[in-house]
C-alpha cells in the first residue's frame, strides 16, 4: 500500500488535513485537480472568523472558536516549516452596521448564543464615536460596529502555498493536474484518474469542495453541497487605512484592500459581473468614503461550497468505512481545526473532537 | 533633474514638452510612454512601497504587475498605460500628503 492516506482536493482544506495527518507520521498521498477546477482556496476572502458563525448551532460556533485559538500556534508552526508568514492577524474584526436598527438586533442575537456558550463570546458593541476613534477612516453613514476580539484574518494565498510546501517537507505526495474518476474498495481503497493514475491507500478523506458533488454519491455520501458566487475587488496597494477586518472590506498585510463579497445563487460560474462589482464598491465606499480614490488593480468571482445549513459536514461513509467526507464553507477559519483536532477523529483516538452535530444524519434521505 | 540614465533612447522627431516629476520639470517627447520616457530621463525611483517604504520602478512595462505607479491628476496610475502629455505634473503617489489622511 503506497499511503495509509489518499486525499482528495489539494485546496486549503485538503492539505490542511493533509498536514496534520503528516506531523503525526502518517503517510499521505493529496491528489489536486487541475487549472479548471473550481478553487476557493483561491479566491477567498481570508478572515480567521467566529461572530455571525453558529448563531442556530452553538458547536459550529465552538468549533470555529477552537480553531481561531488554535490559529496562531498553527501559523507559527508553518512558518517554521516554510520559512514564510502567512500574515496572520487576530486583532479582532467588525460587523459593520449601517443602522441602529439591524445593529442591535444583531446583539440581541450575539447575547442568546453568548449564553449557550457559556459566556465566551468577547464581543463590544462600538457607536459612531467609538468606532470612529478605532477607524479613522469610517465613514458617516455608518451607524456602529460589533468589534469581536476572537476575529482576524490571514493571507489566504501564502496559507495555500505553504500548506502545499510543507506538506511535500514533511514526506507527503501531492498530485497536481489530477481528476478522480471513481473509488473502489477490493480491500484497500483504489482511487482512479482520469489520466490512468490510481493510488491505493487504507482511508479516503474527500476534501474537493464543490468536487463532491459529483464524487461524493460515488462513495456514499448525500454530499449536498452547492455554489455560492462571491464577487471582490482588490485596489491598489495603500497605506494604512483599515485597521480591523469585517466582511465589506479588509486590508491585507501586503497593503491591497480586499473588498467583498457577494452571494450569489448562480450554480458553477465563477464569473465577474458589472452589478456585482460595482455594489460591492458602492458599499465598501459608504463605509470608507477613502476608498472612493483608490484604484481597483483585480476583480474575480469565487465559489463557496455551501451546506443546506451552512455548516461543515464530517461524515464517514456508511457503505465504505474508511472514507470520510470533509467539507465545509469556511476553509481558512478552520484550517487549524482540521490541521490540529481532525486528525485525531479520523484516527478515532479518544481525544477525537465530538462532530456529531456536523454528520450527514442531519440532512434527509434524498 | 539631470539625464543620466542606463537607458537609451531611440532618436525620434517628436517635439519636447515641459511635465513635472516630483516638483522637477523635464523635457520629454510628446506622445511617448510615460514611464520608459521617465527612465530614459533618469528617473530611478517612481514610488515608494505604502508597507514598507521600498523603492519602486517599472518591471513589466505593459500594465500587468502595478510597480511603475505615479500620481497623475490626482489619481494613482501606471506609468507605462500613459502617454506623455504637455504639462503633466507626475507625483510618487501617497507622498504629498503628510500623514496620509487622505488617499
Amino acid at each position: 500500500m503506497e499511503a495509509d492516506y489518499a486525499v482528495i482536493g489539494g485546496g486549503v482544506v485538503g492539505l490542511s488535513v493533509a498536514w496534520g495527518l503528516l506531523r503525526r507520521g502518517k503517510r499521505v498521498t493529496v491528489l489536486d485537480g487541475d487549472d479548471g477546477s473550481f478553487r476557493a482556496s483561491r479566491g477567498n476572502f481570508g478572515l480567521v472568523w467566529v461572530q455571525s458563525k453558529g448563531m442556530k448551532q452553538p458547536r459550529y460556533a465552538s468549533w470555529s472558536q477552537q480553531s481561531a485559538a488554535a490559529w496562531a500556534g498553527f501559523a507559527a508552526e508553518l512558518e517554521d516549516g516554510t520559512g514564510r508568514s502567512v500574515g496572520l492577524q487576530q486583532n479582532g474584526g467588525y460587523d459593520l452596521h449601517f443602522s441602529e436598527e439591524t445593529l442591535y438586533a444583531t446583539v440581541a442575537q450575539y447575547d442568546a448564543l453568548k449564553d449557550k456558550l457559556g459566556g465566551n463570546y468577547p464581543y463590544e458593541v462600538l457607536g459612531r464615536n467609538a468606532l470612529s476613534r478605532e477607524e479613522p477612516h469610517i465613514g458617516p453613514k455608518v451607524a456602529g460596529a460589533i468589534l469581536h476580539h476572537q476575529d482576524g484574518h490571514a493571507n489566504p494565498l501564502r496559507l495555500l502555498v505553504s500548506l502545499a510546501d510543507d506538506v511535500r517537507r514533511l514526506g507527503g505526495t501531492v498530485l497536481n493536474g489530477k481528476t478522480v474518476t471513481g473509488v473502489s474498495k477490493p480491500d484497500a481503497f483504489k482511487v482512479q484518474c482520469s489520466d490512468g493514475t490510481t493510488v491505493t491507500a487504507a482511508k479516503v478523506v474527500l476534501s474537493a469542495g464543490l468536487g463532491a458533488m459529483e464524487l461524493g454519491p460515488k462513495l456514499g455520501f448525500k454530499a449536498p453541497v452547492r455554489p455560492q458566487r462571491g464577487q471582490v475587488l482588490i485596489t491598489e496597494k495603500l497605506p494604512k487605512l483599515i485597521n480591523r477586518p469585517s466582511l465589506i472590506a479588509r486590508q491585507v498585510d501586503e497593503g491591497g484592500i480586499q473588498i467583498g463579497a457577494t452571494n450569489e445563487e448562480v450554480g458553477l460560474d465563477d464569473s465577474v459581473t458589472q452589478p456585482g462589482l460595482s455594489g460591492l464598491a458602492a458599499e465598501a465606499i459608504a463605509a470608507y468614503p477613502a476608498l472612493a480614490r483608490a484604484q481597483l488593480v483585480r476583480s474575480w468571482g469565487a465559489l463557496r461550497i455551501l451546506s443546506p445549513d451552512g455548516l461543515p459536514i464530517y461524515q464517514e461513509s456508511p457503505e465504505m468505512p474508511g472514507a470520510y467526507l470533509v467539507t465545509c464553507h469556511s476553509g481558512i477559519t478552520l484550517a487549524a481545526a482540521h490541521a490540529l483536532f481532525l486528525p485525531d477523529w479520523l484516527e478515532g483516538t479518544a481525544a477525537a473532537p465530538d462532530l456529531e452535530v456536523f454528520s450527514e444524519d442531519r440532512f434527509p434521505v434524498s | 533633474m539631470k539625464t543620466d540614465s542606463p537607458f537609451l533612447e531611440l532618436a525620434g522627431d517628436a517635439p519636447r514638452v515641459r511635465v513635472w516629476f516630483d516638483g522637477q520639470p523635464l523635457d520629454l517627447p510628446a506622445g511617448a510612454n510615460l514611464a520608459a520616457a521617465l527612465l530614459a530621463a533618469g528617473v530611478q525611483v517612481f514610488r515608494h512601497t505604502p508597507v514598507s517604504g521600498a523603492p519602486r520602478a517599472p518591471f513589466c512595462m505593459m500594465g500587468a504587475c502595478f510597480e511603475c505607479l505615479v500620481e497623475v491628476g490626482g489619481r494613482v496610475q501606471q506609468a507605462c498605460m500613459l502617454d506623455v502629455e504637455e504639462g503633466m505634473r507626475i507625483a510618487r503617489p501617497h507622498e504629498a500628503e503628510a500623514d496620509h489622511a487622505e488617499l
